[in-house]
């Protein structure tokens, strides 16, 4: 027994161990650039053997980089365009979802599998004649800011992954609701409106989510389609230390953290949805 | 069941998306394709019709299979890593073990955080005088220029798109766990099996469909490899880590030459397809079905 037990722990131990040392690896990176951030100009960032804690701790690198970089304007942008592709897809696929649902009309094959089509089309193999189409547009920021948020925001405004996800949840609703609300004087547009949508609020949770973390990283698109820096959002802010600090690498480590503090505050709030393990349906290619 | 819509009604719900998936995404696609027979080098406002030129240039040119060999080694390295060890780290997090939420939050933070950070943190463990290379001195060998030598360089920018993509594929392995039947797992304990063969005859099976699903997305999230490439090394040294939505990027937006681009771009499309034709052939799923 004494012996099975001692198993058990040495089992639990090692269990421990692995996952510390992974967890560690995970976030190693994040927490050099950390140290590198709080080190002073006294202290060598080069020097054998490494030093991890800073000797003199100090927060001179982040206020110096805050003065010349405009982070509150590139979190503005990133929010701006965030916030109004969340809103576009939940309200696009939500659309586009319930007919193909709940509906019968003629072409619903070719519209359902058109749409499945566009899963087999990676962004980046378009993305030249997607430019081209928002340059004709006048969708871009040497118009004005807003068309430019336009064309930042538009190219991702639906997928097709958002509508089948919405499709399936709309697909586990009894029908009885939408019959009982048409006898009740519902039209249309009110069935989806307040029965429809209210029920699949878990499933419009996600895709919120997830499409806010997507639109949040986004680096190519805004890299491609802005030239003016009043509209960088924080990855093409981020990207763009690297070349206003060439070899100051505490201010660029500084940068990277600051613009990190958002989406780590969102992902705290939100962990739930990210490592719960129930949102299969989230999978995206 | 009573139709309760006017005949008209699902188009009015479908236009919306419509207009953005026409505009966005099968304009552009049939562009793409129109655009790689034309010779836009020449003269870009009088792009001229040069049939499969294009392609031909393409298939001559030894860049171009150094682009189509560090694509398939990206693939081949690291589809197998992030199919295989997502699936032993789940396999290990699902059970009951205190700070489990903790672990997660930990290994899943990777793939919260922007990829553009993400690469910023390496480039600097990367560095010459880096902290690898004074692991590297500490066990005496010699510094290795990860970014800066063309031998290492692509493997160093794998290491970190391997990196970001293990919380994400083991988060939809522990969701596939949830899934497996507890009293598969009973009876095998009753019959004495050890955790090895648990997992073989158990785990296994039941997530084959998974491990089909994660191997695809893993296949296609690597074809479309670029931040990490163009925030670490723009593809260099000597072409040694550039792969092909760099060299479509490339091409297009700073060579402007759209017809070679847009080539590249349908050899992209067609690898992609081919993996997402094997994805809805082999591992349903019930998402896609009419």
């Amino acid at each position: 027994m004494k012996i099975n037990n001692f198993k058990t722990k040495l089992k639990g131990c090692s269990i421990h161990l692995t996952l510390i040392f992974i967890s560690l690896l995970s976030i190693f990176p994040f927490l050099w650039l950390l140290s590198t951030a709080l080190k002073g100009p006294d202290e060598n960032i080069f020097q054998y053997p490494p030093e991890f804690l800073p000797k003199y701790p100090t927060l001179d690198n982040f206020t110096g980089v805050w003065r010349q970089i405009p982070f509150m304007l590139y979190f503005l942008n990133s929010m701006i365009v965030a916030g109004f592709t969340v809103i576009l897809n939940l309200i696009l696929s939500a659309l586009a979802a319930y007919p193909l649902a709940r509906m019968e009309f003629r072409g619903k094959k070719i519209v359902f599998y058109s749409i499945l089509a566009t899963i087999m089309i990676p962004f980046q193999a378009i993305m030249l004649p997607v430019y081209l189409i928002v340059l004709k547009l006048n969708m871009v920021d040497s118009v004005n800011n807003f068309m430019g948020f336009l064309g930042l925001i538009l190219p991702f405004a639906v997928n097709a992954f958002g509508i089948f996800l919405m499709r399936q949840a709309f697909l586990s609703i009894p029908r009885e609701l939408e019959e009982a609300a048409f006898v009740d004087g519902c039209n249309v547009f009110q069935i989806w409106w307040k029965i429809l949508l209210p029920m699949v609020k878990p499933t419009l949770a996600v895709l919120a989510i997830f499409t806010f973390i997507g639109s949040w990283g986004e680096f190519l698109w805004p890299s491609i389609v802005l030239s003016k820096k009043a509209l960088y959002t924080l990855p093409v802010g981020v990207n763009d230390l690297q070349g206003l600090f060439s070899a100051n690498w505490r201010y660029i480590a500084a940068g990277s953290i600051i613009a990190t503090i958002p989406i780590l505050i969102f992902f705290i709030a939100m962990q739930r949805y990210f490592i719960s393990g129930e949102n299969e349906g989230a999978i995206k290619g | 069941m009573y139709r309760y819509y006017k005949k008209y009604v699902p188009y009015l719900f479908l236009i919306p998306a419509g207009v953005i998936l026409v505009l966005f995404f099968f304009i552009p696609f049939f562009e793409t394709i129109l655009l790689s027979f034309f010779d836009y080098n020449t003269n870009i406002y009088h792009p001229s019709y040069i049939a499969l030129e294009n392609y031909i240039i393409l298939l001559k040119s030894p860049v171009f299979y150094k682009v189509l060999w560090n694509t398939f080694l990206y693939l081949f390295i690291a589809v197998p890593f992030l199919v295989i060890f997502p699936l032993f780290l789940a396999i290990l997090l699902n059970q009951q073990i205190k700070g489990i939420t903790l672990y997660k939050i930990l290994i899943y933070l990777p793939v919260i955080v922007s990829i553009v950070v993400a690469a910023i943190a390496f480039k600097w463990l990367y560095a010459q005088q880096g902290i690898l290379n004074y692991i590297m001195e500490f066990f005496h060998l010699p510094p290795i220029g990860w970014l800066t030598d063309p031998n290492f360089a692509l493997y160093s920018v794998i290491i970190v798109t391997i990196w970001k993509g293990i919380g994400y594929y083991m988060m939809i392995y522990l969701s596939a766990l949830m899934g497996v039947p507890k009293d598969l797992y009973e009876a095998c304990e009753i019959d004495g099996a050890n955790p090895v063969i648990k997992h073989l005859t158990v785990t296994l099976p039941h997530l084959m469909p998974t491990i089909g699903l994660v191997s695809t997305i893993s296949a296609i999230s690597a074809m479309k490899v670029f931040v990490e490439i163009y925030v670490m090394t723009k593809g260099g040294p000597l072409d040694s880590s550039k792969t092909i939505v760099y060299y479509i990027y490339e091409r297009a937006f700073e060579n402007l030459d759209l017809g070679i681009a847009s080539a590249a771009s349908v050899l992209l499309l067609l690898i992609v397809l081919v993996i997402s034709i094997i994805n809805f052939k082999y591992f349903d799923d019930k998402r896609y079905q009419l």
